[in-house]
């Protein structure tokens, strides 16, 4: 099948792997310690454990996975948030399907549902805005959730209503930057990384500019990548290279998606739609400033938030985190999946305690999903 | 026994009247169902169906199933829940290596479906008692308020013969044996997404729905067949992991041999679903001895419902009972049981 049996071409593989063998004995000649790469995207995450790279590399080079999962980094606050808000009279209720089975500290948009509220799936926001125009006599909220890929979507749905004066649809807004949580990660004294492999959709939105400091105030190399196999391999491959030249660049693997400067017409429209908020709460990360954005004034009467007074809307902040649950050390990157004392055991994904294990992209997921599990029970 | 006359129905939609037990309801069932139904063997209208074993069969266990469709949309490329009633309970009598002959059908009607819908779905399941060689022998109707059900549903209960000296079991599955398919996998699952029109999807992809008695005879005839499985919701992966709990081994599919149709991959790729978990309607794996799988093979691919058949894994000694794949690649990944995932309802 063109366009993907290209990226997963066995022979290329195995040549990469052999590059990247190499490449880690090299470095390993300098330094016992292994060499942790960090891939910031679920769907990277997702990738690794999907066709097995993980066990293909050598034992010197670890991958560490990141913060892009934006279900994942959601504090259980904003779900008690959304159930909240689907709990009101005359509300339908939106959303993608993967934050259905998000646990909140009180329930799941998936049981509040089966406790009668109108909660419905949609592919696509311009669906939540079809219901609203269908429903005139409801107010219809869709959760707007993602990092900069799904951004100028949202933004151009919530344009749309305005022009079309769609004043029964709302959306309750959780986007979240993917820059501001890794300075953040990168000032945390205990991440050792020594580079990344950059997002590719959010990289096709904002280009490579955002990830310029990491470059030079933090001296570490970052490759923007694709998700098949052969875009992660050569990659890393990438990545290995520049710490052997002692170089620390923004290059861009992924360049027939990735232009250098992004998208034009979609950065204007997040731009129109949305400023950052001075706050945000990330799961296990914390508060980060400027990490999130909020529907603009000019569009104010779409931002559930303010219509329904949840949130930072009625003056709150994420509320805490269960003591108990180890996700936020696990998504920085501290916690392999498999060494959480509840993965596998109380945290399943029939039974998930965060949403790390409830997301395709969340990293204990992929570990339960992909065979973790056998290291688990070994260990 | 001849053929009794009918009487016949004038109303358009189904009301509740229909359900009430009286002559609204008797004529109804005549007219939609029990004409369809009606064989030279029907027997007398009691209020049960009264079953003789055929003499050659004397002697046979009695395999035993039921199941319930509450598919949406009612009418797909390559099917309808009609259709999909009958194999469905067909398969599972098949796939435990009994010979189907008889089934219930009971209908929950939601009041306002067209007489004309439920006329289509009637014949649409006499064709396929038809080409399954079942008889429909008796049956139910309900009819209920409006959104107490979803248009129409219907459960299907199965009788099947199983003759002497088969005894077809997951946990017979040794060391060894061979895993065959017996066709691209996914088309059911990914026809009803396609059809719901939600995902706003357009192509031509087909439900595999079929009746697989006739195929497994064929494949149990050319060699020892361990265990088999139909392939309906949770897919291949599900019925695999079924599979290796039983038989206490490992069982490893090799991705470069997975029968997937370039459809398929394109619309999983899309969607980020993996087609081993997508639901079939005619598709089945079935375990055999290494020695005796090149006969059965030959023999499943010379029928119309196995002619894309071929060897997809093998069963092996492992520290703990699970599904393996070995990629392109050479890495190895766990091919799990599906956890609820976000699908409509789909059969």
């Amino acid at each position: 099948m063109r366009y993907m049996d290209e990226f997963r071409d066995p022979t290329i593989a195995k040549a990469l792997l052999k590059q990247i063998a190499s490449l880690c004995e090299e470095i390993g000649k300098t330094r016992d310690e292994p060499i942790y790469i960090m891939e910031i995207c679920g769907g990277h995450t997702h990738s690794i454990f999907r066709f097995g790279l993980d066990k293909l590399v050598p034992k010197n080079l670890e991958f560490i996975h990141g913060p892009g999962c934006p279900v994942c980094v959601l504090p259980m606050s904003r779900v008690d948030d959304c159930v909240e808000i689907a709990e009101n009279e005359n509300v339908i209720f939106t959303t993608f399907g993967d934050a259905m089975r998000v646990p909140g500290t009180k329930k799941s948009l998936l049981q509040a549902k089966a406790e009668g509220c109108d909660i419905r799936i949609v592919y696509s926001p311009l669906d939540a805005l079809k219901i609203a125009r269908e429903n005139p006599d409801k107010n219809v909220v869709f959760f707007g959730l993602g990092f900069e890929t799904t951004m100028p979507a949202t933004a151009l749905t919530i344009i749309r209503a305005k022009n079309e004066n769609i004043a029964n649809f709302s959306m309750f807004c959780n986007h979240v930057l993917v820059p501001p949580p890794l300075r953040a990660l990168l000032m945390d004294e205990k991440m050792r990384l020594d580079g990344f492999v950059g997002p590719g959709h959010v990289s096709m939105i904002i280009g490579k500019k955002p990830y310029q400091f990491i470059a030079d105030e933090f001296h570490k190399p970052v490759v923007i990548a694709g998700f098949e196999p052969l875009d992660l391999l050569s990659s890393v491959v990438m990545v290995l290279q520049q710490i052997i030249d002692g170089r620390h660049e923004i290059e861009n693997q992924y360049g027939r998606v990735v232009p250098e400067d992004g998208n034009k017409a979609a950065l204007d429209a997040i731009n129109r739609v949305y400023e950052p908020r001075p706050r945000f709460d990330w799961r296990g990360l914390g508060e980060i400033e400027y990490s999130g954005v909020k529907i603009r004034d000019e569009f104010v009467e779409f931002d559930a938030e303010v219509k329904f007074k949840v949130g930072y809307g009625a003056g709150k902040g994420a509320g805490r985190e269960p003591d108990d649950l180890l996700c936020g050390e696990v998504i920085k990157g501290l916690l392999k999946p498999v060494h959480c004392p509840k993965f596998g055991i109380e945290c399943k994904p029939e039974t998930p305690l965060g949403a790390l294990m409830v997301s395709s992209e969340g990293a204990c997921a992929a570990y339960y999903q992909y065979g973790g599990r056998r290291e688990h029970e070994v260990a | 026994m001849e053929a009794p006359k009918f009487n016949k129905t004038n109303a358009k939609i189904v009301t509740l009247a229909h359900g009430g037990g009286g002559k609204a309801m008797r004529d109804l069932i005549q007219d939609v169902f029990i004409r369809d139904f009606f064989t030279e063997d029907t027997g007398e209208m009691e209020d049960q169906a009264r079953l003789e074993i055929p003499p050659e069969l004397s002697g046979a266990r009695l395999a035993f199933t039921s199941d319930g469709f509450v598919v949406d949309p009612l009418f797909f490329n390559g099917g309808d829940i009609g259709k999909l009633a009958v194999y469905g309970t067909v398969n599972d009598l098949a796939v435990g290596g009994a010979i189907p002959k008889w089934l219930s059908a009971s209908f929950i009607i939601e009041e306002g479906l067209e007489v004309e819908t439920l006329r289509k779905i009637a014949a649409s399941m006499r064709d396929a008692a038809l080409k399954a060689g079942v008889k429909i022998v008796t049956g139910d109707t309900k009819v209920v308020a409006r959104g107490a059900a979803d248009k129409v549903f219907i459960t299907t209960s199965g009788i099947g013969l199983i003759p002497n000296g088969v005894n077809l079991a997951a946990s017979k599955v040794q060391e060894g044996d061979v895993a065959i398919v017996n066709g691209f996998l996914g088309h059911h699952g990914a026809a009803i997404l396609q059809a719901r029109g939600d995902l706003m999807l357009e192509g031509e992809i087909k439900s595999d729905c079929a009746p697989l008695g006739d195929l497994m005879a064929v494949a149990m005839a050319a060699g020892v067949v361990r265990c088999a499985r139909d392939l309906t919701r949770g897919g291949l992966a599900s019925a695999l992991n079924e599979i290796a709990d039983a038989c206490g081994h490992v069982i490893e599919l090799e991705e470069v041999k997975m029968p997937l149709k370039p459809e398929i991959r394109g619309f999983c790729e899309i969607l980020g679903f993996d087609p081993l978990y997508l639901a079939n309607e005619g598709s089945l794996v079935l375990f055999v001895p290494q020695q005796d799988a090149e006969n059965v093979l030959a023999a499943m691919r010379g029928h119309e419902f196995g002619k894309d058949a071929c060897i997809i894994g093998k069963a092996k000694l492992g520290n703990r009972p699970q599904v393996e794949m070995k990629t392109a690649f050479g890495g190895t990944r766990i091919v799990d049981m599906l956890v609820g995932e976000q699908l409509p309802r789909i059969c």
